[in-house]
């Protein structure tokens, strides 16, 4: 049994190894969230129009994305993302970045659709009568919308949002599969380089940790804040 | 006629040899069987886990215990699965004398178990907070010790509560189990990316394993709903509604 040796966590090599890679982590992580909670409200409104395709579309979004794994989803672009779309990109960093790129692309789609059900279910959670009272002033389903149903729902939806980010934050460690620069990735080629596999692979899941967790506490703390207002 | 002859072409790669005597279909098949066994065997470790962790969370009165259950529900939740993947066969099987000649499959499915244990035991948590107090209490009272309480009252109705929630742990387990890809256990993912790269056959080879995934999750709600239609006491639990 070997020990454990820590020496080669200096700053020149954490700064040529991870912080590009916690960089990358971080940003999808943050892009995701955003992309990924507006193209799901617009998702949930789908399902929850009274027009059928739309609806028809929506829930098949919905149900496809859930019962596929990331993973696949994720070789899924990989493959049909055309060659094209990445020379849209200023100079080399369409090509450059590609796994980035489609990695983005592929967790806002694929969390939207978890990101759809949290705020139908927001909708969902209001009474009726918020729907009917705004119809009853004049308003129309925009202003509605708009003015009534999703300020409420937000509010509700928001311990969930930020719990479904931190779920997030842990799965874009799958971008392993495509060979994109994360955290992780940066762990692994550090400890490929200095033959310490044993201390990075410690060290990975303990920054994954600290920030997960350190979330998940302030989300706590956050609901029992919202919950005092009520 | 000769776009679906061009369809029908494109899926021949399943017949041919992939160089030891097995075809790229027999692979597939064996394939999903590993996702199946991966998926199948993490749940049973979850769930013996998962419960045993869940219930420890709501014992009163011991400190230790229930601070031992909360932190293993945080150490095993906030590491991604792929990390704790990692973990199990880079540095328990180094660290840990004997791990190093378990088969990987074992280390995959311990990594994906105790990942999901985590999760079981929160739902156990909460179906057992859910259940009015005073059933624990009348359990106490007709002379239970607090084993026996759980043993005999709280437990067999929270099984109950919880076959909802743990369908849709179930289904998690299948997809999560598509991580083990990256150390070389032989499912559906590393099926599909080596057969991708030898045939060229990318869209075929995914549709294959996606199909399959979306199958074997469509059976595990089967099965689930089975159980739960089964183990309905009438009265007791609600109808389920619309549970994902």
């Amino acid at each position: 049994m070997s020990t454990l040796d820590f020496s080669f966590y200096t700053w020149a090599n954490i700064s040529n190894y991870l912080i590009s890679g916690l960089y990358f982590s971080v940003s999808l992580t943050i892009a995701a969230t955003i992309g990924g909670i507006a193209l799901g409200t617009i998702i949930a409104l789908m399902r929850l129009s009274n027009i059928k395709p739309l609806e028809y579309v929506a829930t098949w979004y919905v149900n496809v994305f859930r019962s596929v794994p990331l993973v696949m989803v994720l070789l899924w672009f990989f493959l049909l993302v055309p060659s094209g779309f990445y020379d849209l990109f200023p100079g080399e960093t369409g090509q450059k970045y590609r796994a980035e790129i489609c990695a983005l692309i592929t967790f806002i789609v694929f969390e939207a659709a978890f990101f759809s059900e949290i705020v139908r279910a927001g909708i969902q959670s209001l009474p009726r009568g918020q729907m009917n009272a705004g119809q009853a002033l004049g308003m129309t389903y925009g202003q509605n919308m708009r003015y009534i149903i999703l300020p409420q729902a937000i509010r509700n939806m928001l311990p969930v949002f930020l719990t479904q980010t931190i779920v997030l934050f842990q799965d874009t460690s799958l971008v392993y599969a495509i060979g994109a620069y994360d955290i992780l990735k940066g762990f692994e080629i550090m400890g490929n380089t200095f033959g310490r596999r044993i201390e990075t692979y410690l060290l990975a899941a303990v920054v994954y940790f600290a920030i997960s967790f350190t979330l998940s506490m302030l989300v706590k703390s956050l609901n029992q804040k919202i919950r005092i207002v009520r | 006629m000769t776009y679906w002859q061009d369809v029908w072409d494109r899926w021949q790669f399943l017949w041919e040899d992939r160089g030891d005597g097995v075809t790229y279909f027999q692979w597939m098949i064996s394939a999903w069987g590993y996702t199946v066994a991966v998926a199948a065997t993490s749940l049973v470790i979850a769930l013996v886990f998962g419960i045993l962790i869940g219930t420890l969370r709501t014992i009163s009165g011991h400190r230790v215990i229930s601070a031992f259950a909360a932190a293993w529900v945080e150490l095993f939740r906030n590491i991604p699965i792929l990390v704790q993947l990692f973990i199990w066969f880079f540095v328990i099987s180094e660290l840990v004398p004997g791990m190093k000649s378990l088969p990987g499959f074992v280390l995959a499915c311990c990594a994906l178990g105790f990942f999901t244990s985590a999760r079981i035991a929160e739902q156990i948590r909460a179906g057992i907070q859910a259940l009015p107090a005073g059933q624990r209490n009348a359990g106490l009272a007709v002379g239970f010790t607090q084993f026996q309480t759980y043993r005999y009252v709280i437990l067999p109705q929270t099984f109950r509560i919880i076959i909802p929630p743990l369908t849709s742990e179930a289904m998690n387990i299948v997809k999560n189990s598509s991580v083990a890809f990256a150390v070389s256990i032989p499912e559906l993912i590393s099926f599909a990316m080596q057969t991708q790269e030898e045939t060229s056959r990318g869209i075929e080879v995914y549709l294959a394993a996606t199909l399959l995934y979306a199958l074997t999750a469509l059976i595990v709600n089967q099965v689930m709903s089975f159980l739960e239609r089964r183990t309905r006491i009438p009265g007791l639990t609600p109808q389920a509604q619309g549970a994902h």
